[in-house]
């Protein structure tokens, strides 16, 4: 008998991992292809969840369908007329609690266990962490990334090392924002007033599943371009992350231009963007003085204005013209008209900066 | 004053809807204004789901795109779907309880045109350099940050409207408490007057919430103070809590008066008494009461901490046990019943496997560890649509059938009545269904489009599919009732002939003053006690007597006029010189209204004994 139940109740989530397999979204973008403990955490209490709802959908549509189709109106008789049933009523009262509670204990366990960012915390003799810290800012409608034990700012990509618990400092320097990277976990607001705190881990293998690639998305609405504040979350292995790390912070003079038409591009740079765009990642500017992202390693990351493809010719289409690409974004008439040859010339010189072969 | 029926002109009408007190035709007032916001609304959602038909679409851009989806929203909740409820509460409610009136039949008509005013206020920002953008939450960061007068007209505009809701609230409690018949106690009212009850309720504590959250939102972007502006000390969170403490509940104040409508039609449609009927009481005095206590789940990626989140969490799932109770009980209500299925049955089988799933998706989103990848996904959108939509639209289409014959005395007609029903039925589940997946595949709410290449292509087409399916269905509607109004046959008390509650005792429309006789209540259902002992109507509780009742004023129209001027004042007011002297003209015509009201008695007047015998109940109109 007790094997028998087990038996039934393997067989349902078996059913329903079957349902939820023909319909789970893409690898780099979908919370029920968890890539992380934080996901995969989340994606269980849906599945325990979504088990007892649906035994719950199916009571209920079993007695809907023998109503229905049995006490149709055959004749002109008057029913019995019942005040209630005291055994009933009890029976669909206690059964849903206990029902609950099963959801309610794992519900709150896991709610305590995803925010528990006590390592964060925990200081070195260095006064740094010895976990991976990320301050994630969000703005209108970009986000910067700076990792304060490395001393390295970067913007619209975010790079972290798979297998390792990833902790995230968040706020937002002008309306609210939220970081979700729905593959990995999530979500938490970037609030005005305050810093919220949590971790996401990155899973190896479904890393290299999705391509090393994550979509993250701003999930409150924020303004015209709250669709396209799109960013993307490139997870490495912790060699490589490192490697990365060392590059970016090689870099400590803006990078010199090889090229005439790169170093053309690198005036055009110096005359119009470096004010909001630096290209140096230890950037002691102070968050307010910080407008657009930083542009270090442009060259190297998967997307323009995290939305459009890495790509010269998009490159030029943004330059020329943003507000048709992110309507109502901050970078709109800051640089003036540029001409053609200068378009030419400052993507050369973007495309080129990077930070890694 | 005569009682006889006249023929009169379309200025008399008019007229006599400007100033009329009377309960029953303030409900057609309420239909008409909420049938026309509902309708508005209704376009905003189409644009919505075409813009999302397929990605990087342009059919509007993404400003307006906010600007549509923030008055979508707030068109539904506050001028469509709660002045819909309001109709029938002020239709009905009296009648199941045996009174003429509810009252204060003057603050009720100073409700609706309070409300009225507060709903064109708002829409008139259409035409007045842009609609709020900051979704109907209005969170304060990005509401403070938005430019133009949008926001501005959202928040006046549902200050004027909510003050009308908070007075009709007030009114129909003590409506309930005080004006019960003979014989009707507490546990002997209709199911539909109970949700009116505890609804009503709800009001009188969740309303003032909004109230003070958008005079400080008024305050913050119109008069130069910073309650939400954290880079001078304010504090946004605040908003959030304040939106929420009135925003949970009010989608109880929505949802227990459609719990109430279908608890009539189960019952009456199944010819049996409400199964479990002190049990559903309780259940819907406790959701009311713990619709209070959950209103941060709607902040748990808010960042508000593990303990408060956990807190939360439970005390939401608590919600699923009177909820499950009623399911329940609905069911059992209908077994061993004899059910037919006219039109406003199909809406309320068919809401309760609807209704079930919008709230099992409730559950999960309650766990708070889950909930961080439902919020503000396209999951959430999907729950608060089975929700609303599977749980009020559908009681609201139901009630209009079920209700029509009382109110207008001619009935809809029962197969275009199936037709809406089924194309709608179909279009609901087509929509929304598909919208848990696009939110759990990764797509966030409110985004006027999405790229391409992330697997969100054909839900999205599906889901414009279906919205399509329900516009038919409101198309036909609007022919039914047309169709309805020009064949204008008329019916008698109990069209349905299971009527089991005091209003079908009366004609169809009841003349204006109700019952000539208070009746006398014996039990749950009376009117069904009385005709299963074979009795034609009620037992009168009282002697054939003068009828106090009160007379039309247009004085609440005026009150409610100055308001929506004083507005245009305010917001003006930085911008052109004329909008101090605006808005103390606006001011000083509702002050001036109110006083004129206050020292000016107004007696009402009598309907005289003799007149009442010498118009039988047939023939009488209002």
């Amino acid at each position: 008998m007790k094997r028998l139940a087990k038996w039934r109740l393997f067989s349902l989530f078996a059913m329903m991992a079957l349902v939820l397999s023909a319909c789970t979204g893409e690898p780099y973008l979908s919370t029920l292809k968890p890539a992380g403990e934080v996901a995969q955490t989340q994606f269980d209490l849906m599945v325990l969840s979504t088990a007892i709802m649906v035994g719950v959908i199916a009571v209920v549509v079993v007695i809907f369908f023998i109503v229905v189709f049995k006490f149709r109106r055959k004749d002109d008789r008057i029913p019995k007329q019942v005040e209630g049933s005291h055994k009933l009523e009890i029976i669909w009262t206690v059964i849903p609690i206990l029902l609950l509670l099963i959801l309610a204990v794992p519900t709150v366990s896991a709610t305590f266990k995803l925010a528990d960012v006590s390592e964060m915390e925990k200081k070195n003799e260095e006064g740094k962490t010895d976990a991976l810290v990320v301050n994630v800012r969000a703005n209108l409608y970009w986000w910067e990334f700076e990792y304060p034990n490395q001393e390295i700012i970067t913007g619209q990509e975010l790079v972290v090392p798979t297998d390792e618990k990833v902790y995230f400092n968040l706020i937002a320097s002008d309306v609210k924002h939220s970081f979700w990277i729905p593959a990995v976990g999530g979500k938490l607001d970037t609030n005005t007033d305050n810093v919220n705190k949590f971790w996401l881990k990155f899973d190896g293998e479904k890393a290299a599943e999705a391509d090393n690639y994550f979509y993250g998305k701003c999930a409150e609405l924020c303004g015209p371009s709250h669709a396209l504040m799109d960013f993307k979350v490139n997870a490495v292995p912790r060699d490589q992350f490192d490697q990365w790390v060392t590059a970016m912070q090689d870099v400590k003079e803006p990078q010199q231009a090889e090229t005439d038409l790169a170093q053309a591009g690198q005036e055009v740079f110096n005359n119009s963007c470096i004010g909001c765009h630096a290209v140096t990642p230890a950037n002691t500017a102070p968050e307010a003085a910080r407008l657009a992202p930083n542009l270090t390693n442009f060259g190297d990351r998967d997307r323009i204005a995290g939305i459009l493809d890495h790509t010269e010719e998009d490159l030029k289409n943004w330059l020329r013209d943003p507000e048709t690409y992110k309507p109502g974004n901050k970078m709109t008439g800051t640089y003036g008209e540029l001409t053609e040859e200068q378009l030419d010339a400052l993507s050369e010189y973007l495309m080129g900066l990077k930070v890694l072969e | 004053m005569s009682t006889l029926a006249q023929k009169k002109g379309f200025g008399a009408v008019l007229w006599d809807y400007l100033t009329t007190v009377d309960h029953k035709k303030i409900a057609i007032l309420y239909l008409i204004a909420g049938g026309f916001f509902f309708l508005l609304g209704g376009l905003e959602a189409m644009f919505i789901r075409i813009q999302l038909a397929v990605p990087n679409n342009d059919f509007v851009s993404a400003g307006l795109y906010n600007e549509i989806l923030t008055m979508h929203g707030t068109t539904m909740i506050f001028l469509a779907a709660m002045p819909l409820i309001f109709a029938f509460m002020n239709a009905v409610m009296p009648l199941q309880i045996g009174a003429r009136d509810v009252a204060f039949p003057f603050l009720n008509s100073l409700g609706f045109w309070l409300f009225f005013f507060g709903g064109v206020f708002l829409n008139l920002s259409w035409f007045l350099g842009g609609a709020p953008d900051a979704g109907w939450t209005s969170y304060a960061s990005l509401s403070l940050a938005s430019e133009g007068h949008g926001i501005d007209f959202y928040a006046l505009g549902l200050q004027i409207s909510g003050a009308g809701t908070l007075i009709g609230g007030i009114n129909f409690l003590v409506t309930i408490i005080n004006m019960r018949a003979p014989g009707m106690t507490y546990m002997r009212m209709p199911m539909f007057t109970w949700a009116t009850f505890v609804t009503s309720a709800l009001i009188l504590f969740a309303f003032p919430a909004l109230t003070v959250g958008l005079f400080l939102l008024v305050f913050d972007r119109m008069f130069g103070s910073n309650f939400f502006d954290a880079s001078m000390g304010g504090n946004t969170i605040i908003w959030e809590h304040f939106f929420w403490i009135f925003g949970h509940p009010e989608v109880y104040i929505l949802v227990l008066p459609a719990f109430g409508i279908f608890s009539e039609i189960f019952s009456i449609f199944s010819r049996k008494r409400l199964f479990g009927y002190s049990s559903m009481v309780f259940a819907t005095v406790l959701i009311g009461f713990l619709g209070f206590m959950v209103w941060a789940h709607h902040m748990f990626t808010t960042g508000m901490g593990p303990i408060a989140n956990a807190i939360f969490a439970v005390a939401t799932m608590a919600i699923a046990v009177p909820t499950g109770i009623k399911i329940f009980n609905w069911l059992f209500t209908m077994w061993g019943g004899s059910i037919t299925f006219t039109t406003p049955m199909l809406w309320a089988v068919a809401f309760i496997p609807s209704f079930v799933a919008g709230g099992v998706t409730g559950v999960m989103l309650a766990s708070a560890a889950q909930d961080y990848q439902y919020h503000d996904s396209y999951f959430v959108v999907a729950h608060f649509h089975y929700v609303i939509v599977g749980g009020v639209v559908f009681a609201l289409f139901a009630g209009a059938h079920l209700y029509w014959p009382k109110m207008f005395g001619t009935m809809l007609n029962e197969l275009l009545g199936k037709i809406t029903f089924v194309l709608f039925f179909i279009g609901f589940h087509l929509t929304f269904f598909i919208q848990h997946f696009l939110g759990l595949w990764g797509m966030p709410r409110r985004i006027f489009t999405f790229l391409p290449g992330q697997g969100l292509e054909t839900a999205n087409m599906v889901s414009t599919v279906g919205a399509f399916f329900m516009a038919a269905a409101v198309i036909i509607m609007l022919i039914n009732i047309v169709i309805t109004s020009v064949k204008n046959e008329k019916v008698g008390n109990d069209p349905w002939g299971d009527g089991r509650t005091l209003e079908w005792a009366i004609p169809s429309p009841p003349p204006f003053y109700n019952f000539k006789q208070l009746p006398l209540v014996r039990g749950l259902d009376a009117y069904w006690l009385e005709k299963m002992e074979g009795k034609k109507g009620m037992s009168p509780a009282e002697p054939l007597g003068d009828i106090h009742m009160p007379n039309n004023s247009f004085i609440p129209f005026v009150i409610s006029f100055g308001l929506f001027v004083a507005a245009f004042g305010a917001m003006y007011r930085a911008d052109h010189s004329w909008g101090i002297p605006v808005l103390i003209v606006g001011l000083l015509i509702t002050l001036g209204s109110m006083f004129i009201r206050s020292v000016k008695d107004d007696h009402g007047f009598h309907i005289h004994k003799e007149d009442l015998e010498d118009n039988n109940d047939k023939g009488v109109k209002a």
